[in-house]
């Protein structure tokens, strides 16, 4: 006879894990609505900035998705020494400060990058990607490693048998292309490009660098000018509700097509040759792959080239951000994991809206949270002397919906089976978690505070609403640099940022490994 | 009708090596521990791994080094038979060539009518249960037409009710079309109408051969936990 399991904690801490993200998304979204001035206030620039920021985004997603196709498909027909460096390569933009890469990009991409330096030596204008080709170039660097990753998931889903079956039909490159990769672009395409626009509506740091000007300011960059340069609350608390309602749209376009969904179950079989595939077609694939690779690898590694020279030399102010910014991103993934745990062990009926509610993190730009909690602490306390606080506590909000995507089925997961066979022999609920939960816990846990590590190591977003001189983190004391074209010690500056951002994901996530139980 | 001779194939430390004749319209079922290579020995035949020695020959062609799908041969996967986005039909028209399949309409209904799912073909793989879904394939292989069928574990997700049945379909298929089958099982328990032959197969060498009869009759020692 069914009986319902034990539940596997006490309700309270998920309830205020999810109350307090809660108040720390809807709250500021309300005090954003009371300030905000008429919607007919938005002038002609607020209207291109919405504009701008829809555009880009939509050819920044679209751009992204196309060109991952052909590198997805390269990689799931073949097998090459590296491949698996190649596709870790394409886990590390998402932990790779985006000062960082637009760093980088510059560095390949920008006036003085070695592609100008190469224009330059025949004869050719120099590049110049400032405005809407820069932000779209950043956006692709940063986001076509996770459309790779997305449409790769979706082959490798497919089970060997079915590819055995068309091996065994005789399939050509046409049935290949009905049969396999239509029905695949067409499940996770969507959701991949809705999950890319809504990262690209809410990337600060890339618009603050490679934008600006009148026609290549987004939402987010309007905001941050109408707060710090025109300290014009109500016009700030407009746009902030423009960009909750661009990414509520999105939001729910991403919820509304989930990604890469199981297409079967498949054996551990070696896979076999992949059918219909022609001599030209082999060729294809070693130029996508070497392209893509060269695309994602050479701004990093000139990050690390021309950091190489600078860092030792770097000002002591460059070391004390650094310093500032490794605390903050400790206490934020404490925050971050704390929350993800109380949230994921909530029993299954509350699980779902909580899951939701952790969600809005992202969904509500953390720009607005950040204007949001400035109107609602002003009253009481200088902002600026939070800085570092609310950065942290809206990065680990950031953070959370990453970090209970591993942690919720792995817990899941867990419950199904040690949980009854702990329920059966009478543990206590912490005798389970020590006994059967926890160890299988280790690696999305380690996975998820290295990314929340990371995230917040390399964060440049609210930070830069409140900070003043002194309380500076390293992305923001960088992007002080580059303003006042200290090129060398910014270069430095973006090696420190990247080995710090790399070092902690990989400490935590190496943790998570060791003490994989599962 | 197969004549597998001097067959050698390696993957990692794992070495099969036999020679192994199945006479026309036979249907020979494989058996033997895991990793024994049961499986190694249908992903040879039927060309998804290439031997390192020996020949495969199918109706006296030599198949050894053709594709898949040139060798004649046709495959019930344990799993994944069926592509989810198209209906019963669909699938089961993969088994014409492609310049049949829309025209083909008739025959699939004939193969569907043949497995015992008339009607059934505007429905999705989703909407079918573990049985239904291997009839469909069998149907497919119906209509492909080839002389001989590789089988990995029909029966492995079938309850005893529904293995009956299946293995009552195929032997009455193959009765009526003269298919030689070789298949993978892990259990000959209720298949003594289809299966005409067995090969026990022990760490890559053939243990045992021959009729189902005369082993079910005198059974060597190590056939006997599998009877």
């Amino acid at each position: 006879m069914g009986r319902r399991p034990q539940p596997i904690a006490r309700a309270g801490p998920g309830l205020a894990a999810t109350g307090l993200v809660l108040g720390l998304t809807l709250l500021p979204l309300v005090a954003v609505a009371l300030a905000a001035e008429a919607p007919g206030r938005l002038g002609p620039p607020d209207v291109a900035a919405i504009r701008f920021t829809l555009v880009q985004a939509a050819i920044s997603a679209g751009v992204s998705c196309v060109l991952a196709i052909p590198v997805a498909q390269a990689l799931a027909r073949r097998r090459f020494f590296g491949r698996q460096a190649l596709v870790t390569l394409m886990g590390a933009p998402f932990i790779l400060p985006v000062i960082v890469a637009v760093f980088g990009i510059l560095a390949v991409f920008g006036r003085a990058g070695i592609a100008s330096d190469m224009l330059a030596a025949i004869g050719l204008p120099r590049l110049d990607i400032f405005g809407l080709s820069g932000v779209v170039l950043a956006h692709v660097f940063l986001n076509l490693p996770l459309a790779v990753r997305f449409l790769l998931a979706g082959w490798q889903r497919i089970p060997a048998e079915r590819l055995r079956l068309a091996a065994s039909l005789g399939f050509g490159p046409a049935e290949m292309r009905r049969h396999f990769h239509l029905p695949l672009l067409r499940e996770v395409l969507p959701g991949t490009f809705a999950a890319i626009f809504l990262i690209c509506t809410t990337s600060f740091a890339v618009a603050l660098i490679l934008g600006g000007g009148p026609r290549a300011t987004t939402v987010e960059l309007a905001i941050y000018q109408a707060f710090r340069f025109d300290f014009d609350l109500g016009r700030a608390a407009l746009l902030g509700l423009t960009q909750v309602l661009i990414c509520a749209v999105a939001g729910i376009a991403v919820l509304r097509f989930a990604l890469p969904r199981d297409l079967g179950a498949g054996l551990d079989r070696v896979p076999p040759d992949w059918p219909g595939l022609g001599r030209a077609a082999g060729i294809a694939d070693r130029a996508v792959i070497a392209l893509a690779g060269a695309f994602l690898l050479i701004p990093i590694l000139l990050v690390a080239l021309r950091g190489v020279t600078e860092i030792v030399g770097l000002p002591a102010s460059v070391w004390a951000a650094a310093l500032r910014s490794i605390l903050l991103a400790l206490a934020s993934t404490a925050l971050a994991i704390a929350l993800a745990l109380s949230i994921a062990a909530l029993p299954r009926e509350l699980n779902g809206g909580a899951g939701i509610a952790a969600f809005l993190g992202i969904a509500v730009s953390p720009l607005v949270i950040g204007t949001g909690l400035f109107i609602l602490l002003r009253p009481f306390a200088s902002p600026e002397a939070l800085a570092l606080p609310v950065t942290g506590t809206v990065n680990a909000i950031v953070a959370l919906p990453f970090i209970l995507r591993g942690l919720g089925p792995a817990l899941d997961a867990a419950r199904a089976t040690q949980g009854r066979l702990a329920e059966a022999l009478g543990l206590s609920r912490w005798q389970t978690w020590r006994l059967a939960y926890l160890p299988r816990l280790a690696r999305p846990l380690g996975f998820g505070a290295g990314l929340a590590a990371a995230l917040s190591m390399g964060d440049l977003g609210v930070i830069a609403l409140f900070s003043v001189s002194g309380n500076a983190t390293l992305p923001l004391e960088m992007y002080r640099l580059m303003g006042s074209y200290r090129t060398e010690d910014a270069a430095g500056a973006a090696l420190l940022l990247m080995a710090l951002s790399l070092l902690l994901f990989w400490i935590f996530d190496a943790w998570g490994r060791r003490n994989d139980r599962a | 009708m197969i004549a597998l001779e001097g067959l050698e194939v390696t993957r990692g430390r794992f070495r099969l090596a036999l020679s192994l004749d199945v006479a026309k319209g036979a249907r020979l079922a494989l058996v033997g521990k895991s990793g024994a290579g049961k499986s190694t020995l249908l992903d040879a035949v039927a060309g998804f791994l290439k031997p390192q020695a020996g020949r495969i020959l199918i109706d006296g062609r030599d198949v050894t080094g053709l594709p898949v799908a040139q060798r004649g041969i046709s495959i019930l996967f344990q799993d994944g038979n069926l592509f989810p986005h198209l209906d019963v039909t669909g699938n089961v028209a993969l088994g014409l060539p492609a310049s049949r399949r829309r025209s083909g309409s008739a025959e699939v209904a004939d193969a569907l009518k043949s497995v015992g799912l008339d009607g059934y073909g505007d429905r999705r793989p989703g909407d079918l249960s573990g049985g239904q879904q291997a009839r469909v394939a069998l149907a497919r292989i119906l209509l492909q037409g080839n002389p001989v069928a590789l089988m990995d574990e029909p029966f492995a997700s079938l309850d005893p009710t529904l293995r009956a049945g299946m293995a009552g379909l195929i032997a009455d298929l193959a009765g009526r079309t003269g298919l030689t089958i070789v298949m993978v099982t892990h259990d000959l328990r209720g298949l003594d109408d289809l299966v005409t032959d067995i090969a026990l197969l022990e760490d890559g060498q053939l243990a045992v051969s021959g009729r189902a009869a005369d082993l079910r009759a005198d059974p060597p020692e190590a056939l006997k936990p599998w009877l």
